[in-house]
């Protein structure tokens, strides 16, 4: 995995979609640190540091001695998060590639409806 | 977080050279460390006085306070897997496994012969017929199963192929997940372990260039590229390290990112890409990069 960012930041947004996508139902649990760092092949201490950003928000909880669990409205609250970026992270990039290319907003919205329609 | 190893002023001279100058670090109790630096940085001289194998010139080394040299207290919590370890004419792996719970009080036997059997060891040949993959497996299986409080692995892997290191990596993640320990790895093949490191301790000429978390050293560096004119602006009053021309294209390395910086360079319509750890040591520390890649010697 290497997207530039920091590893526990990509390990806290796999596991944000997976319960954005409801692989990772609310109340189920998830896997343990040592379990994610023996996967993704990274040190303990990393995938230690990207879970505990996600019980920090609130988005997973732990029950001491038994593991770490999705929280009750995570996903709701992820979902909304994630559109609150969409505009940033799609939509402007997305005009700004448009415009080096020659294509106005007319242009876009007219080819996401015919994709969207496909 | 507890200190376990501490070096303070830390310099080792021979006629003339001086190998390790004047050195100040510390390390974490339980944390993976990769000592990385060129041939000739000083990293083999940097173990070798954390084990007590030379003499400080000047400065000290202390493991949990005390100095390594003849200090059984110390070296019985400490296994040093060397390049190119000797073993007694006629030894087979079989008698290094045998003898090794005399000198590590935490041998697990059942591991040792677990790894011999994943890694293909034949542990009843003579040690100096087996290939130089096979001896470095000694090696291996003796570091991983010895579960010393400090364990350092100097090039442990020369002339093992791509699956035996893989294995490696993975027994030594999963093992040291299960019994957490101190573990210092001395290695060419950064971006092979770049993830496997907690910190990473850069040395270069006998000094220390980079002693730092490596997720902050990620988060640290980008490039960004595009048009000449764009890339000098958002890269103005910036750190660059490196700076990679082709026409009007310009792909810059640079130190000391911010999100203010990425988020801005994206809005200008660059690239902002990322770093590798070994990218960012051969920039650091600035020389041709075919020592830094070489994989075998």
């Amino acid at each position: 995995m290497d997207d530039g960012r920091p590893i526990f930041l990509q390990i806290a947004e796999l596991v944000e979609r997976q319960i954005i996508d409801g692989s990772l139902p609310e109340g189920a649990q998830v896997p343990s640190i040592n379990e994610f760092a023996a996967f993704h092949r990274i040190n303990p201490a990393t995938a230690l540091k990207g879970i505990t950003l996600l019980v920090d928000a609130g988005v997973l909880y732990k029950r001491r001695g038994i593991g770490m669990f999705v929280a009750d409205g995570a996903r709701d609250r992820l979902i909304t998060d994630r559109r609150a970026r969409f505009t940033t992270e799609y939509v402007r990039p997305l005009l700004r590639e448009g415009a080096a290319l020659g294509l106005g907003a007319a242009d876009l919205i007219d080819l996401i409806r015919k994709e969207s329609a496909s | 977080m507890t200190t376990i190893v501490e070096a303070r002023g830390l310099t080792k001279r021979y006629r003339g050279i001086t190998a390790v100058d004047g050195v100040d670090f510390q390390l974490a109790r339980n944390t993976i460390t990769g000592l990385l630096g060129r041939n000739g940085a000083g990293k083999t001289t940097l173990m070798h006085l954390l084990t007590g194998q030379e003499f400080a010139t000047h400065g000290s080394i202390t493991i949990a306070g005390e100095s390594p040299v003849e200090n059984p207290r110390v070296l019985q919590h400490t296994c040093f897997i060397k390049e190119s370890q000797r073993y007694p004419d006629d030894f087979k792996p079989k008698h290094v496994f045998a003898a090794a719970p005399g000198f590590f009080p935490n041998w697990d036997a059942d591991f040792a012969r677990e790894l011999a059997a994943e890694l293909r060891l034949p542990v009843d040949r003579r040690i100096k017929k087996l290939s130089r993959g096979q001896l470095s497996s000694v090696g291996i299986i003796v570091g991983l199963a010895s579960r010393a409080p400090i364990t350092i692995f100097d090039e442990p892997y020369l002339g093992l192929d791509a699956i035996a290191r893989q294995a490696f990596y993975d027994r030594l993640l999963a093992d040291y997940a299960a019994h957490p320990r101190t573990i210092i790895l001395s290695t060419h093949l950064i971006d092979e372990v770049a993830d496997l490191l907690e910190h990473a301790l850069v040395i270069d000429n006998g000094r220390i260039l980079i002693d730092s978390p490596v997720d902050a050293l990620r988060a640290h560096a980008a490039t960004i590229a595009g048009p000449a004119a764009a890339v000098e602006q958002a890269v103005a009053g910036l750190d660059v390290i490196h700076r990679e021309r082709l026409g009007g294209f310009v792909s810059a390395t640079v130190a000391g990112i911010t999100e203010q910086v990425t988020a801005s360079a994206r809005a200008a319509g660059l690239e902002v890409g990322p770093v590798s750890l070994q990218q960012l040591i051969i920039r650091q520390t600035g020389g041709s990069p075919t020592e830094h890649e070489e994989v075998t010697r």
